[in-house]
C-alpha cells in the first residue's frame, strides 16, 4: 500500500523546478517533505495533484501508474490535498463547501442539504473533528477552517492526504491539536505527506523526513537519528545560523507610544481592542501572534492607513493619531508593510521608481512638479549596490525580481535616511535564507544606531531571535509581555492562544 | 492635539454612523421642502384626484381624492419625524428603511402637488412602472447570471440593442416567434463573444463590454441605414398583445398592475422565481456561485470554471435577448438607432442595487421603472418643470443609487478577475 | 497562491501569466514588447478591421446580393466593384489631395484631445466613458463666453478655452468625486452624466443666454467673429487653431505622465492604489484630479467642435460621436500620448474619407463605427490578429511584463 513518485522532472522557462525526484509514502505513515521556499516542494505536490504534468517520471499507487491530468484524477486515485491557502468559499457554509463537487441531489438537481449535513456529521464523528455544519466559513477561526478542509478531503475517500504548510497559521497549541488529528488519521490507516519548512515540527511528528533543495531530493532520513542543525544544513546547503547574533540592547527614551487604541477591521468588527504599547529607542519589540488577531489593523492604525476609533498614538512625543501616512513618514519612520506585492511595491514600476516611491515629491527628485530622473536613477543605483539587490538594472520591473530582492528594495527605500522608528510587518515572509539573514542584520543595525524597532511576525522563531522584548497579541489585545531570554516558546504559545501568564 | 494621558473615551464617528446622520439631514431638508413648496406654496382648495381604475376595467371609477396642501403638511411631519430618529442614531441599522419610507412619502406629496387641481391616473402610472421596468429587470437578471460567475458584463446595452434589431427584422419578415428566436440567438451570441474575449484572451472585462456596445451600436446603425431604409417592410414588427389573467386582472389596482400584460412580463416574473430557486437551491446554482466566489476552490473539486462561465454568460445573453425582443415586439415596432438609450447601464445599476439577487433585481427594476414612468406622466401633467429635466430623471436616479445612498453591497468575490489555471 | 519567491531568480512555480494580470493595460493590449512589434499589432488590427469592413460592405449590398442569385459571376463582380469604389473613395478622400489631408487633420483635432482624455484616465486606472458629456459641458461653457462676453479675439478665445477646460473638468470631477467618496463605479456614473449633459444642453439651448433669437428650436445664436477658432491655412482648408492646441496637449500629457510628479502619482495609483496609499499618496484626491484633467481635455475638444465649425451655431449634437471614438483611440494608441496622436490621425482619415465614401458609394458613415469597433476587438485580443495573419508571438512574451506599449 504505497504511493510513489519516481524520477519526477519538471522545468519551467529558465528554471528546473524538480530534478529527478523520487519519494514514497506508505499507508499508516507520516512523511515530512522539508525544504526552503522554492526548493520544489510545491511543484512536486502540484504534479501529484494533477495541476502540472511532469516532463519525465511517474506517479504510482500500489505499483499502478496513474495518469494525473486534473485534480479529479488525483481525487479518484485516492489522493487528497489540503492546500496552504484554503480552498473554501467564505460565504458558503461548512456543508456547502464540503459537498461542493459531490453534491447529493434530489430529483431535478435540487440540493439535498440534509444528506449533505449527514456526510459532514459522519466524518466529523468518525475522525473526531468537531464542527458545526451550518456555520459560515468566513465566521470561523482559521484553525477550524482547516478542519473543514480535512473533512472535505476525507469525504472524497482519500487514502493519502497531502498537507501543504498546514501549520503556517496556527498557534503552538493549535499545532499540537493538528498533530493529534493527523496521528489519529495515521492510526486509521491513511498515508500522510506533510510539506513544511519548519524543522522542529517535522522532527516532532514525522516518521520519515525527505529534504529537498534546489529541485532535488537530497536526503531521506529518520527524524530520531538527526539533529536540527543537520537538517537545516541539508535544506540550505551550508551551515546555518539559527540565531541572530546581537549585542545587548541599550534602550533609551520612548519613541512610539500607543495608548488604549481601538480600531475596527474592514467588516466593522473590533480588531484592535484597547492596545497600549511602548517602544523605546535602541530596542526591538516583537509582537507575536497568529495572524488575524488584530496585528494588521494595529499597524495600519499606527501608520495612518486606518482611522482608529479612539485612543492615541504618538511618535517622538507628537500626537499622530489622525495623521496621514505621509506625515508619519516625514517623521523619520520606516515602514515595511506586511504584503510586499500589494502594499509595499508597485509591481509594474521599475526598481528606480519603487526606490523613490515615498520621496519622489521631495528635493532633489523633484523641483515643484518637474521630476529629475537622472538623480533618481543615480540614487537607485547606489541603493541597489548598498543593499545587495540582485537586479539586471534599476530599470527592470520589480516584478522580475525574486521575493527576497523585492523585500530588499523596500528595505533600501525605507532605511536610506535617518530613521528614528522602524515598523516591520512579516519582514521575511516567503523569502530565501540569504535575504532573511541580510534583512535581520539590517534591522539589528538600525536598532544599534538608536532607532526604535517594532516587528510584527507570525513566525515565532523570528520574533524570538530578533526581539529584546516580546508582546503577544490575541483577540485584539496585548495579553502578555515576555523576555526571549528567559521565557519559553510554550509559555508564549499559550498566550498566543489566549491563556494568560 | 490631545495629550496622551487619559481622556474620556471619544468614539470617532464611523462612516456608517455618519451616513445615518447624513440621511437624517437629507430627510430634514426634504421635510422643509415639502412643507414649503408642496404645502404653503399651494392654494388650499386644490385637490389631487388619483384614478385607481382604468376605463377598461370591470370595476370603474374608483378614485382617491386628496387635498394637496394637507397631504403635504402630513408628509412633512412624517419626514421630520423620521429625520429626528435618524439624527439621533448611533448605528446604521434601518437607515435604508427610513430612507425608503421617506422617499415614498416624498414622492406621494410630489405627485399630489403635480396633480393639484387635476386628475391623474395613478393606476396608469403604476402599470407603466411595471412595463417600463421589464427591460431593466431582464437586463439586471442577465447581469446577475454573468456576475455570479464573476464575469462583469458592461455589454448588456449592446445585447439589448442588437437583439431588438434582430427581433424587428425577423419579426417583420417571418412573424412574432421568429423575432423572439432571433433576439435570443443574437443575445446569446454576443454573450458568447464576451465570454470568449474574457476567458480565452483574458481581455479586461470592462473593455470587452465596451467593445460589445460599440460593435452593436455601429452594426445596428450601419445595417439600419444600409438595409432598413431601403427595405421598409423589414422594419415593422408585429406586436404581442396583452393577455388578461381571468379574475385576478379584475382586482382594482393590482389587477392592472400585474395581471394584464403580454407574455414577456409574465415570463419575467417567472424567470425571477426560477433564477432565485436555481441559484440558491440547486446543484447548478451552488457550483455557479462557487465559480464566482472562489474559482480556484471550484477548480480543485473538479468543477470546470471555464465551461461554467461560458454556459452562464450565454444563458445571461439569452435573457438579455429576451429584453431586446420585448422592446421590439411589444413597445416600438420600428427599430430606431440607439433606441435603448442607456437602459443597459441602468440595468447594471439595478443589479447592484438588488445585491446580485433575482428578487432584488426585480425590486430595483421596479424602482427604475417607476422613475421612467414618473418622467412620462409628469410630461403629460404639464408641470412647470422643463421637459428636459424630466427626461434626466432615470439617469439621475441611477447615479444616486450607484453612489451608494443605499450602502455598499458585496459583489461575488472574484468579480472581474480572469481565472488563470496554473 | 503559495509564496515561493526565494532564490535569486524569478519564481518558476508561479504561473507566468499570473504575473501579467495586475497590469490591466497589459491585459488590454496583450502584453507586447519591442518598438517594432508594438507597431505591428495595431497596424495589423486596422488591416484586419478594414478587411472585415469590406466583407460587411459586400454582404449588405442588396443589389449585388439579388444579382448573385441569377448571375453568380456578375453578382460577385458587382460586389467587388462596390467594395473597391467604396475603399478608393475612402483613401482618396483622406489622403488623395491637400484638401483631403486638411480634412483628415481637421477631423483628427478633436479626436486627439478626446483620446488623450481617455488615455490619461486609463493610465490612472479609471474608465472615463464620459467624454461625450464633458465635451458638451465644456463646449457650452465656451459658447457662453463667446455669446455673452465681448472681448477682442486674442482675449476672447483663450477665455473661452479656459471656460471649456473648467466646464469639462467640473463635469468629470463629479464622477471622480463620487468614485472617491462613495466608490461609485465611474463607468456607470460617467455614462449617466453623458445623458444628463445632453438634456441639460437641450434645455440651455432654449434659454435666452444661448438661443438664437429668431428661432424656436434648441440652437444657439451665431458666435461672434472674435470667438471663432481661426483657420490657420485660410481658404477652403478647415484646419484651425484647434490642431495646434491638440498637438500641444499631446506634449503636455507626455510631460505630465512621465516627467512630472503628479503624473508619477497617476501611474502609481493606476497600477496599485493600495501601495500608493501606503507610500503616502492621497488616492482620493488623485482620482478626482485625474478626472478633472481628463475632463478638461475633453472640454477643449468640445470647445473645438463648438467654436471651430462653420456656421458657428451650436445644437445639442455638436459633440457627435467623438466621445464614442475616444475609447477606441485610447486603446489603439496603447494609452500613450504619441500613440493616441497617430491613432487619431488614422481615425480622422477614416472620417474624412468616410464622407467621400458616403457620397461616392452610398455607404453609411456608420461603417466607420463598425470598423472602429473591430479595431478595438483586435487590439484587445491580439491573438485574434495573430491567428488571422499567422504572426508568431514574440518569444518570451509571456514571461515579460510591459506597461503598455511605449510606456
Amino acid at each position: 500500500m504505497v504511493l510513489e513518485l519516481r524520477g519526477i522532472t519538471k522545468s519551467f522557462p529558465g528554471v528546473l523546478a524538480n530534478d529527478d525526484v523520487s519519494l514514497s509514502v506508505e499507508l499508516g505513515e507520516i512523511l515530512a517533505l522539508l525544504g526552503e521556499n522554492g526548493a520544489g516542494k510545491t511543484t512536486l505536490m502540484n504534479i501529484l495533484y494533477g495541476l502540472y504534468t511532469p516532463d519525465a517520471g511517474e506517479v504510482l499507487v500500489d505499483g499502478q501508474q496513474l495518469q494525473l491530468s486534473s485534480p479529479s484524477d488525483s481525487i479518484n486515485a485516492g489522493i487528497g490535498m489540503v492546500h496552504q491557502h484554503f480552498m473554501l468559499v467564505p460565504v458558503f457554509t461548512v456543508t456547502e463547501n464540503v459537498i461542493l463537487g459531490i453534491e447529493p441531489t434530489k430529483i431535478g438537481g435540487f440540493l439535498d442539504m440534509k444528506a449533505g449535513e449527514k456526510i459532514v456529521k459522519d466524518i466529523s464523528g468518525r475522525y473526531n473533528l468537531e464542527i458545526d455544519p451550518s456555520a459560515l466559513i468566513e465566521n470561523l477561526p482559521v484553525g477550524i477552517q482547516q478542519r473543514v478542509e480535512i473533512i472535505k478531503v476525507l469525504s472524497r475517500e482519500a487514502r493519502y492526504l497531502v498537507f501543504d504548510e498546514p501549520t503556517a497559521v496556527l498557534t503552538p497549541q493549535e499545532v499540537e491539536e493538528f498533530f493529534q488529528i493527523i496521528s489519529g488519521l495515521r492510526e486509521t490507516g491513511k498515508g500522510i505527506i506533510f510539506i513544511s519548512h519548519k524543522l522542529k515540527e517535522a522532527i516532532e511528528i514525522a516518521d520519515r523526513i525527505v529534504v529537498m533543495r534546489d529541485g532535488k531530493s537530497v536526503a531521506d532520513v529518520d527524524p530520531e537519528k538527526v539533529t536540527e542543525e543537520e537538517i537545516a544544513e541539508l535544506m540550505v546547503g551550508r551551515p546555518v545560523e539559527l540565531v541572530v547574533s546581537k549585542k545587548q540592547a541599550e534602550a533609551g527614551e520612548p519613541v512610539l507610544v500607543v495608548n488604549d487604541l481601538f480600531a475596527l477591521d474592514d467588516r466593522d468588527h473590533t480588531a484592535v481592542n484597547g492596545v497600549s504599547i511602548e517602544v523605546r529607542s535602541g530596542e526591538i519589540v516583537g509582537i507575536a501572534g497568529v495572524q488575524g488577531n488584530g496585528q494588521t489593523e494595529l499597524i495600519e492604525a499606527i501608520t495612518g492607513i486606518r482611522t482608529s476609533l479612539s485612543g492615541t498614538v504618538s511618535i517622538h512625543g507628537q500626537d499622530v493619531t489622525s495623521a496621514l501616512p505621509r506625515d508619519i513618514h516625514r517623521m523619520n519612520v520606516a515602514h515595511v508593510p506586511e504584503d510586499r506585492q500589494e502594499s509595499g511595491l508597485i509591481i509594474n514600476f521599475t526598481v528606480a521608481e519603487n526606490m523613490i516611491l515615498d520621496s519622489y515629491y521631495t528635493q532633489p527628485y523633484s523641483k515643484g512638479m518637474q521630476m529629475d530622473w537622472d538623480i533618481a536613477h543615480k540614487a537607485a543605483e547606489r541603493l541597489v549596490k548598498e543593499y545587495d539587490v540582485r537586479t539586471p538594472s534599476v530599470d527592470t520591473q520589480v516584478s522580475s525580481l525574486s521575493g527576497g530582492n523585492q523585500q530588499k528594495v523596500i528595505v533600501a527605500r525605507e532605511f536610506d535616511r535617518d530613521v528614528g522608528l522602524v515598523i516591520a510587518s512579516q519582514p521575511t515572509r516567503g523569502i530565501d535564507v540569504g535575504s532573511i539573514e541580510y534583512i535581520h542584520t539590517r534591522i539589528v543595525e538600525e536598532r544599534d544606531n538608536g532607532a526604535a524597532v517594532l516587528i510584527v511576525s507570525s513566525e515565532l522563531d523570528e520574533v524570538m531571535a530578533l526581539s529584546d522584548r516580546i508582546l503577544v497579541m490575541y483577540g485584539g489585545k496585548i495579553v502578555g509581555e515576555f523576555d526571549p531570554k528567559k521565557d519559553s516558546t510554550t509559555e508564549i504559545g499559550l498566550a498566543m492562544l489566549g491563556g494568560t501568564k | 492635539m490631545t495629550d496622551t494621558s487619559t481622556t474620556p473615551v471619544k468614539i470617532r464617528a464611523t462612516p456608517e454612523v455618519r451616513r445615518a446622520r447624513i440621511v437624517g439631514g437629507i430627510l430634514l431638508v426634504l421635510a422643509a421642502f415639502v412643507f414649503w413648496f408642496f404645502g404653503l406654496n399651494v392654494m388650499g382648495n386644490l385637490d389631487a384626484t388619483f384614478k385607481i381604475t382604468l376605463p377598461t376595467d370591470k370595476i370603474k371609477d374608483v378614485k382617491m381624492i386628496l387635498n394637496t396642501r394637507t397631504l403635504a403638511f402630513v408628509v412633512a411631519g412624517v419626514l421630520a419625524f423620521l429625520s429626528g430618529i435618524q439624527l439621533r442614531r448611533s448605528t446604521e441599522k434601518r437607515t435604508n428603511m427610513a430612507l425608503a419610507i421617506g422617499l415614498f412619502f416624498f414622492i406621494f406629496a410630489f405627485l399630489a402637488w403635480a396633480a393639484a387641481g387635476k386628475s391623474f391616473s395613478l393606476v396608469g402610472m403604476l402599470r407603466s412602472t411595471v412595463i417600463l421596468s421589464v427591460p431593466i429587470t431582464l437586463g439586471a437578471l442577465s447581469g446577475i447570471m454573468c456576475e455570479r460567475v464573476a464575469i462583469v458584463n458592461i455589454g448588456i446595452e449592446g445585447q439589448l440593442l442588437a437583439s431588438a434589431f434582430a427581433a424587428t427584422i425577423l419579426g417583420s419578415a417571418f412573424g412574432l416567434w421568429a423575432g423572439v428566436v432571433g433576439a435570443l440567438v443574437v443575445g446569446a451570441l454576443l454573450g458568447a463573444f464576451l465570454a470568449w474575449l474574457a476567458i480565452r484572451f483574458q481581455v479586461d472585462q470592462i473593455i470587452a463590454g465596451v467593445v460589445i456596445n460599440i460593435f452593436a451600436l455601429g452594426m445596428t446603425s450601419f445595417l439600419a441605414t444600409r438595409v432598413l431604409s431601403k427595405a421598409q417592410d423589414l422594419n415593422s414588427a408585429p406586436q404581442f398583445k396583452a393577455i388578461k389573467i381571468p379574475f385576478l386582472s379584475d382586482i382594482p389596482l393590482l389587477g392592472s398592475m400585474f395581471f394584464n400584460h403580454n407574455f414577456f412580463i409574465y415570463l419575467m416574473f417567472l424567470l425571477v422565481i426560477i433564477l432565485h430557486i436555481g441559484l440558491f437551491y440547486t446543484r447548478w446554482g451552488l457550483r455557479s456561485r462557487s465559480v464566482g466566489e472562489h474559482p480556484r476552490a471550484a477548480d480543485t473539486v473538479g468543477i470546470n470554471v471555464f465551461t461554467t462561465r461560458y454556459r452562464n454568460v450565454i444563458l445571461g445573453g439569452l435573457i438579455a435577448g429576451l429584453g431586446g425582443a420585448f422592446l421590439s415586439l411589444t413597445q416600438i415596432s420600428r427599430f430606431e438607432e440607439n433606441m435603448t438609450a442607456g437602459i443597459g447601464f441602468i440595468a447594471l445599476a439595478a443589479m447592484i442595487f438588488g445585491r446580485w439577487k433575482p428578487f432584488g433585481a426585480l425590486a430595483a427594476g421596479l424602482v427604475f421603472g417607476f422613475a421612467r414612468a414618473l418622467q412620462q406622466k409628469l410630461g403629460i401633467l404639464a408641470t412647470p418643470i422643463p421637459s428636459e429635466f424630466l427626461l434626466m430623471t432615470p439617469y439621475l436616479v441611477t447615479i444616486i443609487v450607484v453612489a451608494g445612498v443605499v450602502g455598499r453591497a458585496r459583489a461575488p468575490a472574484a468579480d472581474g478577475e480572469p481565472y488563470v489555471k496554473e | 497562491m503559495t509564496e515561493s519567491n526565494d532564490t535569486n531568480h524569478p519564481n518558476p512555480e508561479e504561473s507566468p501569466t499570473k504575473r501579467q494580470l495586475p497590469n490591466f493595460l497589459a491585459r488590454v493590449t496583450g502584453g507586447n514588447t519591442g518598438w517594432l512589434r508594438s507597431l505591428l499589432i495595431p497596424t495589423l488590427a486596422v488591416l484586419a478591421a478594414l478587411i472585415f469592413g469590406a466583407l460587411f460592405i459586400a454582404l449588405t449590398d442588396l443589389e449585388a446580393l439579388a444579382l448573385l442569385k441569377e448571375d453568380f459571376r456578375g453578382g460577385l463582380s458587382l460586389m467587388t466593384d462596390g467594395v473597391s469604389v467604396a475603399y478608393k473613395a475612402l483613401f482618396t478622400g483622406a489622403f488623395g489631395s491637400i484638401y483631403g489631408l486638411s480634412e483628415t487633420l481637421f477631423a483628427a483635432t478633436p479626436l486627439i484631445l478626446a483620446g488623450l482624455s481617455v488615455a490619461l484616465g486609463f493610465r490612472a486606472g479609471l474608465f472615463n466613458i464620459g467624454v461625450n458629456g464633458q465635451m458638451l459641458i465644456g463646449g457650452m461653457a465656451a459658447v457662453w463666453v463667446g455669446l455673452n462676453i465681448t472681448l477682442p479675439g486674442y482675449l476672447h478665445i483663450p477665455l473661452a478655452l479656459v471656460a471649456a477646460v473648467l466646464g469639462g473638468a467640473l463635469w468629470a470631477g463629479i464622477a471622480g468625486l463620487l468614485k472617491a467618496k462613495t466608490g461609485a463605479h465611474e463607468v456607470i456614473t460617467t455614462i449617466m452624466l453623458n445623458f444628463i449633459a445632453f438634456f441639460l444642453i437641450e434645455y440651455l439651448l432654449t434659454t435666452p443666454a444661448f438661443q438664437d433669437p429668431g428661432r424656436n428650436n434648441p440652437i444657439s445664436e451665431q458666435l461672434p467673429l472674435s470667438a471663432r477658432l481661426p483657420d490657420i491655412f485660410g481658404g477652403d482648408y478647415r484646419v484651425s487653431l484647434g490642431l495646434i492646441i491638440a498637438v500641444a496637449a499631446v506634449f503636455f500629457v507626455l510631460w505630465l505622465l512621465y516627467k512630472s510628479s503628479p503624473g508619477f502619482e497617476f501611474r502609481a495609483v493606476g497600477f496599485n492604489p493600495k501601495a500608493s496609499r501606503y507610500a503616502g499618496m492621497n488616492v482620493e484626491k488623485l482620482l478626482i484630479l485625474v478626472m478633472g484633467v481628463s475632463g478638461g481635455l475633453a472640454g477643449i475638444a468640445g470647445a473645438n467642435q463648438a467654436l471651430g465649425l462653420s456656421p458657428y451655431m451650436v445644437t445639442s449634437g455638436f459633440a457627435g460621436t467623438i466621445g464614442f471614438d475616444s475609447i477606441a483611440l485610447a486603446l489603439l494608441g496603447g494609452s500613450h500620448p504619441l500613440g493616441v496622436l497617430w491613432a487619431s490621425i488614422l481615425f480622422g482619415a477614416m472620417k474624412a474619407g468616410g464622407r467621400s465614401m458616403q457620397a461616392a458609394a452610398q455607404i453609411p458613415l456608420e461603417l466607420v463605427t463598425v470598423i472602429q469597433a473591430l479595431v478595438i476587438v483586435f487590439i484587445a485580443a491580439p491573438e485574434l490578429v495573430r491567428a488571422i495573419f499567422r504572426v508568431k508571438p514574440p518569444e518570451k512574451e509571456k514571461t515579460q511584463l510591459t506597461k503598455g506599449w511605449g510606456g
